[in-house]
């Protein structure tokens, strides 16, 4: 098992690497000079080649993306151009209020998914499997700035229920946390919520139609005993990845909703990296992404292995 | 280890009866007996009539083999009798696992009488075990169900009863999962399985097909020894006359989702009436038959979605009788004690 996971840890060390790669030659092709938009209208030259130098922009390319690598290695990504403060510190503090809003909201989509999805499935063609089809349709096909939209008007506007947006720290004031962050999470996990609804369905019907469901309903087991022990347990092994890809996905994406709801999160930091052109930290929080990213991965790996006897990982 | 004080109207379960000795009186009721068994399916493209008016009996520590070719209804025949026909499938007809009407039961009391009293192998042991639980759980898991037993001797039964199956040691192997085992193991696993409540009936439904030769005859050993040893009553279903001849006491001949011929495994055997039977016997080319293989028969057997009105075998039949044969059709008549065919032209035993 640790060997397993080593190796994962030394293939995620380099993906990461082909990540700092493709983001530092990206960010080449982007227009614009980030020195001067850094500096304003009023700079003379002798700022701006300062601040160029110090930021190693006036070195050849392949000696400044070693410098980064380099850096990076040791936790440093370097200065934001804007506020001159480091990178992994502006990224850091940023992560908690990403994370607490991307994990509410797949478990709230959990919540909602799981019972629907499995009982769709263990009763397809009821009615509650013609509502389930519906509410995943629904959910699919409306984008979630929209359900964030109705959700500010409705319970902010009309109701009054909720602030409309804005962050409180969880550790701070978790009651505030939770009212605060019940709208933008409720409209990204809506989506979310069908997604997985349609893919637990659809994963608990296949494993129905197996053979050794089959066999268990021979052995006269409770339909209850064969949906836990015998449908689910195979039928989970592959929801683990999609509820993974989902987490991460809504670590990496919320941008807009992030924006919409004044979230101070990641997405929020991206967005506004992109209109200063920061690349240091438009660089910053694209490797985070990608390296939270990495370790859910090697996570569901892990759990996998524990799920599936199948898998050796010794 | 088998001890039944718990049913006093069981069957006389005397060891074995070799079917070779004239059976006793009737006095033993059958384990289980299904008599006007009908099957229809709901299908996108309507009813499908699968199994219609199917009328056996299996007594204990007796053999019944159902042949046919693919499609005849054999598997669902057995499936609907025990309460595990699919649930677009309309079942009717009368059911009584020993001596109890299953089809007045509630489910709950259905399910508990099946998995205590019924054990099932299937064809295919690479997808009939479940890949993420231990065979030892898998192998007694209902005896915890239906005998109240504890985790703890449940594991130990699993261990006696891949021991007794023949699974070198049992002890070590007992916490193993279904993909560490082969094929031939995987079926003596699933044989465990179904023996582990110690149960009145056996269905064991083309338990050799997937596996290769030599396993094949293995396991068809192995199931007529434990048969032998415990007195199981055994439903046979299977492609391979050879085993029939070997193994059954009485056989069922289906085709088109009716049984066109039965009687004691001799009779059928040594005096084919059904000009359907005597054609499977013709194209019997050894042990090991697989699905349709039947050469000496021109043709296909019939859809269940469009089933003549008369014989189902006429248009592929060799005698071809009568405008009688296409439009009506023929009952099950004796030719012989016990041995009844449903065809208006029974063949003599010289023809
Ligand atoms: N779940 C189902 N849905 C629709 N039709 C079915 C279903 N199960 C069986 N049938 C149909 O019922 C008929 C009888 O099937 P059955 O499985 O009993 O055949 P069989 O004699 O066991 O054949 P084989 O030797 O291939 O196992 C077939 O025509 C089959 O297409
Ligand atoms: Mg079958």
């Amino acid at each position: 098992m640790t060997r397993f996971v080593l190796r994962r840890l030394l293939q995620s060390v380099v993906v990461l690497l082909g990540v700092t790669l493709v983001v530092f030659l990206l960010l080449q092709l982007v227009p614009g000079d980030p020195v001067r938009v850094a500096l304003g209208t009023r700079f003379d030259q002798q700022t701006y080649d300062a601040l160029r130098e110090r930021s190693g922009l006036d070195q050849p390319l392949v000696a400044q993306y070693a410098s980064y690598v380099g850096h990076a290695l040791t936790g440093d990504l370097g200065v934001s151009f804007r506020s001159g403060q480091p990178v992994t510190t502006i990224v850091l503090e940023r992560l908690p209020a990403t994370l607490s809003l991307a994990v509410t909201a797949v478990l709230l989509a959990l919540l909602v998914a799981f019972p629907l999805g499995v009982l769709s499935a263990v009763r397809s063609g009821s009615a509650l499997d013609h509502a389930a089809r519906v509410f995943s349709q629904f959910g699919v096909s409306v984008p979630d700035f929209w359900m964030g939209i109705m959700g500010i008007l409705l319970f902010a506007g009309v109701l009054g229920w909720l602030p409309p947006s804005g962050y409180v720290a969880l550790t701070e004031d978790p009651a505030g946390w939770a009212s605060h962050v019940l709208l933008p999470a409720g409209a990204v996990g809506l989506v979310t919520a069908s997604i997985l609804t349609r893919f637990i369905r659809s994963s608990v019907l296949e494993v129905l139609s197996e053979d050794y469901v089959r066999t268990a309903e021979a052995k006269g087991l409770r339909s209850r005993i064969v949906v836990v022990r015998h449908v689910l347990r195979n039928a989970l092994i592959p929801v683990v990845t999609v509820v993974a890809v989902q987490l991460a996905s809504l670590i990496g994406g919320v941008i807009v909703i992030e924006v919409l709801f004044a979230w101070p999160g990641v997405g929020r930091l991206t967005y506004d990296a992109v209109q200063a052109r920061d690349y240091p930290v438009l660089q910053g929080a694209v490797l985070f992404v990608a390296a939270l990213f990495l370790l859910m991965n090697l996570l569901v790996d892990v759990l996998y292995a524990r799920l599936d006897p199948r898998i050796g990982v010794r | 280890m088998r001890e039944r004080t718990d049913r006093p109207t069981r069957p006389g379960r005397a060891g074995a009866t070799d079917r070779h000795e004239p059976a006793g009186p009737d006095i033993a009721e059958p384990v289980l007996a299904i008599e006007d068994l009908t099957v229809t399916i709901g299908t996108r493209r309507g009813p499908a009539r699968a199994v219609a008016g199917v009328d056996w009996s299996v007594r204990a520590g007796q053999t019944l083999a159902l042949v046919g070719e693919s499609g005849s209804g054999k598997s669902l025949t057995v499936l609907a009798a025990t309460g595990l026909a699919p649930r677009t499938a309309r079942v009717t007809g009368r059911v009584r696992l020993l001596g109890e009407e299953l089809t007045a039961l509630p489910e709950p009391r259905r399910r508990r009488l099946r998995g205590r009293h019924v054990g099932f192998v299937f064809q295919d042991p690479m997808t009939s075990l479940n890949p993420v639980l231990t065979v030892g759980r898998q192998v007694t898991e209902a005896c915890e169900e239906h005998l109240g037993m504890t985790r703890r001797q449940a594991r130990e039964r699993a261990v006696e009863l891949l021991d007794l199956v023949g699974i070198p040691s049992p002890r070590q192997r007992v916490d193993a999962y279904p993909h560490q085992f082969s094929g031939g193991m995987r079926q003596r696993v699933v044989i465990a399985m179904a023996l582990s409540c110690e149960p009145d009936l056996l269905i064991a439904d083309e338990p050799t097909t997937a596996l290769d030769v030599t396993t094949q005859a293995q396991i068809v050993e192995l199931i007529a020894d434990l048969r032998r040893r415990l007195g199981t009553a055994v439903v046979w279903i299977t492609h391979d006359l050879g085993v029939v001849a070997g193994v059954a006491d009485t056989v069922a001949v289906m085709y088109g989702g009716r049984i066109v011929e039965q009687g004691p495994v001799d009779a059928v055997f040594d005096a084919p009436s059904h000009p359907y039977t005597r054609a499977l016997l013709a194209a019997r080319p050894g042990p090991g038959v697989r699905d349709g293989d039947l050469p000496a028969i021109q043709g296909s057997p019939p859809s269940p979605l469009d089933l003549p009105a008369g014989c189902a075998f006429w248009p592929r039949c060799p005698v071809r009788g009568d405008a009688r044969c296409e439009h009506e059709l023929p009952p099950l008549v004796p030719v012989a004690p016990g041995h009844r065919v449903r065809t208006f032209y029974p063949l003599s035993e010289d023809a």
